[in-house]
């Protein structure tokens, strides 16, 4: 069965070594929607992106893809859920012992059943879409931070998933690396109109990409809204997040947010 | 209040303790489970048998070598004072084949292929490799630790039976210089060593292998924190495949022998 790409959270709970991480999270992210959930470090984002893909088991409260709930899927049914779901990790998680092309080609090869040269077909298209192409033959460790992301995304979509995660997807990139990420991501939610979630600590990013922005503190969404709305937010926080990435046009603060 | 205090300190670490045993277990099901149901992944199965077993052949053939040497220099010395020199073949071949060849080969695949099991599947936790494979719906057990843990059950008694024949040659060749007679020794060899021996040697290397490749790869599992880590994990593979070796041994032994 096809996901159209609805992904609904209901009063999301998770504590981790004792500490609550989670406090009651909900959301709907309707098919074709891009939303980002924006946050300081540690607040939060990344437990509660691996909810999203069954990686971790709510406390209370649940995740749903077009209405299953993920944790109560069988393991069957749980992979063929997966299956549709692209996620890129935030150091882009490819693995090390394979080439490029067979990074992006592995979900393929899992579970389609393709002739070899369809594949290097589809590989070549999803590298191309990234801005990546003719590098199917590197290996991981010859790529700087920005390909390897590249390609992370390139493989997240290879099964042509009807929703896309992203992970800090800028984290850890100079600015204009970073631009040029979010505008990959832009092109790829364009050409693919799929549900797109991204956990980020850059407010350009989720502004850059989003429809919606849900900002998080200590494991709550403290403000949900469209980009003008989180803007004319008046919390401290989204303030903060305003100033540091110099859309208030007060100069930044050492040592402030993000 | 100080009683207290130790008791509950105690029923902390007996629950931390259990808690881990209980993930053990459950590690070894999940694994024995895919190993029933055929789950096994045939291109990284060859290419795990090449890494851990064609890889280690020189470092066995060394230990192997020595080990037979140092038996034959130590047994023929004393056995040709008592008169005993038809005994040195056998002895050599049957510690050989039971004991020397199988542990020091284990030891020997546990420093070299479970330290890197345990580094290598504890650097894809932490970057995140193991839960890219889980969330494109694949089962990281089945994937990594299945054909790892038969490349190298099926891979140590292939490396014992070289251990054992270069520890013979290597044995005979010390008996020799020490003054046993060639002939002597190897009738010797032939009257006293049954395949029973040789086949137990055998047994004993695949549980082995399989040990190893459970530990360093639950070890490995199991890392977090980063580079730090890994490295804990690959010390503690090490150490724990080891100590399970030496205590399967006593077990094995009193098994098969």
């Amino acid at each position: 069965m096809e996901l159209s790409g609805l992904v609904e959270v209901e009063d999301l709970h998770k504590a981790l070594g004792g500490q609550p991480v989670l406090r009651g999270i909900s959301l709907v992210v309707a098919p074709g929607e891009a939303v980002a959930v924006l946050g300081p470090s540690g607040c939060g984002k990344t437990v509660f992106l691996r909810h999203l893909v069954g990686l971790l088991v709510p406390d209370r409260g649940e995740v749903r893809l077009d209405g299953e709930a993920i944790h109560r899927l069988s393991p069957q049914r749980l992979r063929e859920v997966r299956a549709q779901v692209g996620v890129v990790f935030q150091g882009a998680a490819l693995l090390d012992s394979l080439t490029v092309g067979e990074n992006v080609a592995f979900p393929l090869r899992r579970h389609r059943r393709l002739p070899e040269s369809r594949i290097q077909e589809i590989v070549a298209e999803k590298l191309n879409l990234v801005g990546m192409e003719g590098t199917e033959h590197k290996m991981p460790a010859e790529l700087s931070g920005g390909m390897r992301k590249r390609v992370g995304i390139a493989r997240a979509l290879a099964l042509d998933p009807k929703v896309v995660l992203y992970d800090e997807p800028t984290a850890g990139l100079d600015p204009v690396t970073a631009r040029a990420v979010d505008r990959v991501m832009m092109e790829v939610r364009a050409k693919t109109q799929a549900t797109t979630i991204l956990v980020t600590h850059d407010l350009l990013t989720a502004f850059a990409v989003a429809d919606r922005v849900a900002v998080m503190e200590a494991g709550r969404f403290v403000v949900v809204g469209s980009r003008e709305e989180v803007r004319a937010s008046p919390h401290p926080l989204v303030q903060a997040f305003l100033r540091s990435s110099g859309l208030l046009g007060v100069p930044q603060e050492a040592g402030s947010e993000a | 209040m100080t009683v207290n205090a130790t008791l509950e300190r105690l029923g902390e670490a007996t629950l931390r303790r259990l808690e881990e045993v209980g993930l053990a277990a459950r590690f070894v099901g999940r694994v024995a489970s895919s190993l029933v149901r055929l789950r096994w992944e045939a291109g990284q199965l060859v290419l795990q048998m090449a890494r851990a077993g064609v890889d280690s052949v020189p470092l066995v053939l060394l230990t192997g070598l020595f080990s037979g040497m140092v038996l034959a220099y130590q047994t023929a010395n004393q056995l040709l004072r008592l008169g005993g020199e038809g005994f040195v073949g056998g002895l050599i071949a049957v510690s050989m084949a039971r004991e020397a060849a199988p542990v020091f080969a284990a030891v020997t695949v546990a420093g070299r292929v479970g330290a890197g099991f345990a580094a290598e599947l504890g650097t894809m936790v932490v970057t995140e490799q193991v839960d890219a494979l889980t969330v494109m719906g694949i089962d990281p057990l089945e994937y990594l630790v299945v054909p790892r843990a038969v490349a190298l059950a099926v891979m140590l008694p292939v490396l014992v039976v070289l251990a054992n024949a270069v520890g013979s040659v290597g044995g005979y060749v010390v008996s020799v210089v020490v003054g046993v007679p060639g002939s002597v020794y190897v009738d010797s060899v032939r009257l006293f060593l049954d395949l029973h021996d040789v086949l137990g040697g055998l047994v004993k290397a695949a549980v082995f292998g399989l040990l190893i490749a459970l530990v360093a790869c639950h070890k490995g599992l199991r890392a977090s924190g980063g580079a730090a880590g890994v490295g804990q994990a690959t010390t503690g593979a090490v150490v724990a495949a080891i100590a399970w070796v030496l205590a399967a041994n006593y077990f094995l032994d009193v098994l098969l022998f």
